[in-house]
């Protein structure tokens, strides 16, 4: 929510909260790792802000349900291109 | 890109409409419908039973790594008229939720080119929405047990 204003650097973001810096950082790597969050090099800081694209495809609970049958529909078009028919 | 699975599902409705074009002629596309083995390799399931007749039954387990059977479903055919339509009754088994009604429609578009157009209706809005958001919830769980796994790592 912090990040949905601006982007911090993991100093600014910590001490908004009670949780030791370490922690925090450690909630960092894990967003970012899922993409959630963006890194930016600003001379020695690191900025964090949100990734909007990520959130927006969080926030579409069909497309994995669309994913779902795009799989299946995948699968089962690469299978039929390949059926010999049984003689 | 365009998406080749689309999905309409308007606000408050009990239905939805699943569409996807096929590079495989109609005859092809229905094929993986009919045949059992055809369909147990793209649904990643084991046809129990697949009566391809009027009020035939048709049942699918799927079963995960160790053979427990964790998701079963199963049905009845109202239509099925070979290349042009499949209407079928769709129900989980040891699920809460009530049975849903499936219309499925083959389309020749070319000699070479196939759609196929798939209306489910449910009891209800709420019930379309709870359906719609389970492989949302079962992505979360993944997501989740990701995030867990990262943390291990972490400590």
């Amino acid at each position: 929510m912090l990040l949905a204003s601006q982007a911090m650097t993991a100093g600014t973001i910590a001490s908004n909260f009670n949780t030791a810096r370490p922690t925090v950082s450690k909630h960092l790597a894990i967003l970012t790792e899922c993409e959630l969050l963006e890194q930016q090099q600003n001379g020695r800081e690191i900025y964090y802000h949100l990734n909007p694209n990520k959130m927006k495809e969080i926030a579409d609970f069909i497309e994995p349900f669309r994913k779902l049958w795009d799989d299946r529909f995948n699968k089962l078009e690469d299978i039929m291109k390949a059926y010999k028919p049984k003689k | 890109m365009e998406l080749k699975t689309k999905i309409h599902a308007e606000d408050g409705k009990q239905e939805l409409t699943i569409t996807r074009e096929f590079e495989l002629p109609v005859e092809l596309l229905f094929r993986a419908y009919e045949d059992a083995d055809i369909v147990a390799q793209w649904m990643n399931t084991k046809v129990v039973q697949l009566e391809n007749r009027k009020y035939g039954a048709w049942q699918f387990d799927t079963s995960d790594d160790k053979g427990n059977i964790v998701f079963t479903a199963s049905g009845v055919y109202h239509e099925f008229i070979p290349n042009q339509k499949i209407t079928r009754t769709f129900e989980m088994g040891n699920a809460p939720f009530d049975v849903q009604l499936e219309f499925l429609e083959f389309e020749a578009l070319d000699e070479a080119h196939s759609k196929l157009t798939m209306q489910i209706v449910y009891r209800s809005g709420a019930l379309r929405d709870q359906m719609l958001k389970l492989p949302f919830k079962q992505g979360l769980n993944m997501a989740h047990n990701r995030l867990q796994e990262i943390v291990n790592k972490l400590k």
